[in-house]
């Protein structure tokens, strides 16, 4: 039987512990309210970009621009993988790298060549552990992330594909579906096919300037950029709502490892306190004998 | 006099959603003007003044480039980055207007960085005029 004392020490450490995760649990939750804010308010912004763009693609089919250009030959592969920098958030960064070392063995086996792009320290560790290419990484950029951390990735990645460095790109995040629920999600990026919407039947008949093609031109790049920062925002609730999910647990386990400690201390308290009545009757009872 | 909705969206916020009587966009081929009942466009907006009236009185808006949807009415500006003129912040456009001059001073540099230079430095002297209009 562990010593009174012991136990009391136990106690009072899972009771830190407890506070620690606590703490960590409130502020993961502060911040899932900030990202389901920001994802909120860049709505608007996709989804009219989305349908300016199926809009301009339905008129300008077979159009060529280097971000549209379907290779037949594929070659190189570049992963975009987006992670956390920090740690305590349960599997989130364990699934997210397993995804993309699944994604870049099969397209080894395959002959392709891949290489990495990863924002997030977490990511970034794994893949250099691997014998995979790491073209570049970014850590550090979810706390103030704002729209320039896309469009510095977004020209990273096209650069890269248009110097024919990649064939394909694929963006490997976390997908923000409820507060219980993130999926691990890989969305091809390059080339970019539009999604043609047929239903919306273009009732209006706009005047395009300068060009329907320039126009194109000028929303491809930065349709990359706004995809790739969805995928930011949408990893950044994911990251929160995992590491407030996985706090949330820690702290009610402390609960219960505080009340089974608890348990034990009074067990041997009272256990004490008999062995000491058993010695002071023993004592009492041999003295009447005498 | 009939009404128009302006909105402008930027991927942050929407920084503007009202009724407004007249719009004049910087549009890539030069300044262009909308009145209610204008034919549909869709057009690229390049880094300038949007003015903006609303009972007589001219508003203007800072627009760093983007596009601009003309439908039924409504002018829909995507912009990058965009501020209503109270809202600039001009410690900041001038801070910014010095780091682009040190650049475009110092002109060993590739031709990437001289040509974002340029463009930071057309950013922040745009964002001034109209913050001191």
């Amino acid at each position: 039987m562990p010593s009174l004392k012991d136990v009391k020490l136990q106690i009072a450490g899972v009771g830190k512990t407890k506070q620690i995760t606590r703490a960590m649990g409130m502020v993961a939750s502060a911040g899932l309210r900030g990202a389901q804010q920001r994802i909120e308010r860049f709505r608007p912004y996709a989804n009219k970009f989305n349908s300016m763009l199926s809009d301009l693609a339905a008129r300008t089919e077979g159009a060529s621009h280097p971000l549209l250009d379907n290779r037949d030959e594929k070659k190189n592969v570049l992963i975009l993988l987006i992670t956390s920098d920090r740690g305590l958030c349960g599997g989130f960064n364990v699934n997210l790298i397993n995804d993309a070392i699944k994604l870049a063995t099969s397209k080894e086996k395959e002959g392709k060549k891949v290489s990495f792009i990863c924002v997030g320290r977490k990511g970034r560790d794994a893949i250099k552990k691997t014998s995979y290419v790491l073209l570049d990484a970014m850590t550090d950029v979810m706390g103030n992330l704002n729209f320039q951390v896309a469009t510095k990735l977004g020209n990273t990645v096209s650069h890269t594909y248009t110097e024919y460095n990649a064939d394909e790109v694929y963006l490997v995040y976390s997908e923000f579906v409820s507060m219980s629920r993130q999926v691990s999600t890989t969305k091809t990026l390059l080339p970019i096919i539009p999604s043609v919407n047929e239903s919306n039947e273009s009732e209006v008949e706009y005047i395009y300037e300068p060009d329907v093609t320039t126009l194109l031109a000028e929303l491809l790049p930065r349709y990359l950029n706004v995809q790739i920062y969805r995928g930011l925002l949408d990893n950044f609730a994911s990251e929160n709502a995992a590491r407030m999910f996985a706090m949330n647990n820690a702290t009610n386990n402390c609960d219960d490892m505080i009340a089974s400690l608890t348990l034990l201390f009074n067990k041997t308290r009272q256990a004490a306190i008999t062995n000491d009545l058993m010695d002071i009757v023993g004592g009492a009872n041999a003295l009447q004998s005498q | 006099m009939a009404q128009l909705r302006l909105e402008i969206v930027t991927p942050d916020q929407v920084v503007l959603s009202t009724d407004v009587d007249y719009v004049g966009a910087p549009g890539v081929d030069g300044e262009f003007g909308v009145l209610a009942g204008h034919i549909p466009l869709l057009t690229a907006l390049s880094i300038g003044t949007l003015l903006y009236r609303i009972d007589n009185v001219d508003k203007l808006a800072f627009v760093a480039g983007g596009f601009a949807e003309i439908a039924n009415n409504k002018v829909t500006i995507l912009a990058q980055a965009a501020e209503l003129a109270e809202n600039i912040d001009i410690d900041r456009a001038e801070r910014a207007k010095a780091r682009a001059e040190e650049r475009l001073s110092k002109k060993q540099q590739d031709g990437i960085d001289i040509a974002r230079a340029e463009l930071a430095l057309k950013r922040a002297v745009m964002r001034l005029d109209i913050a001191k209009n």
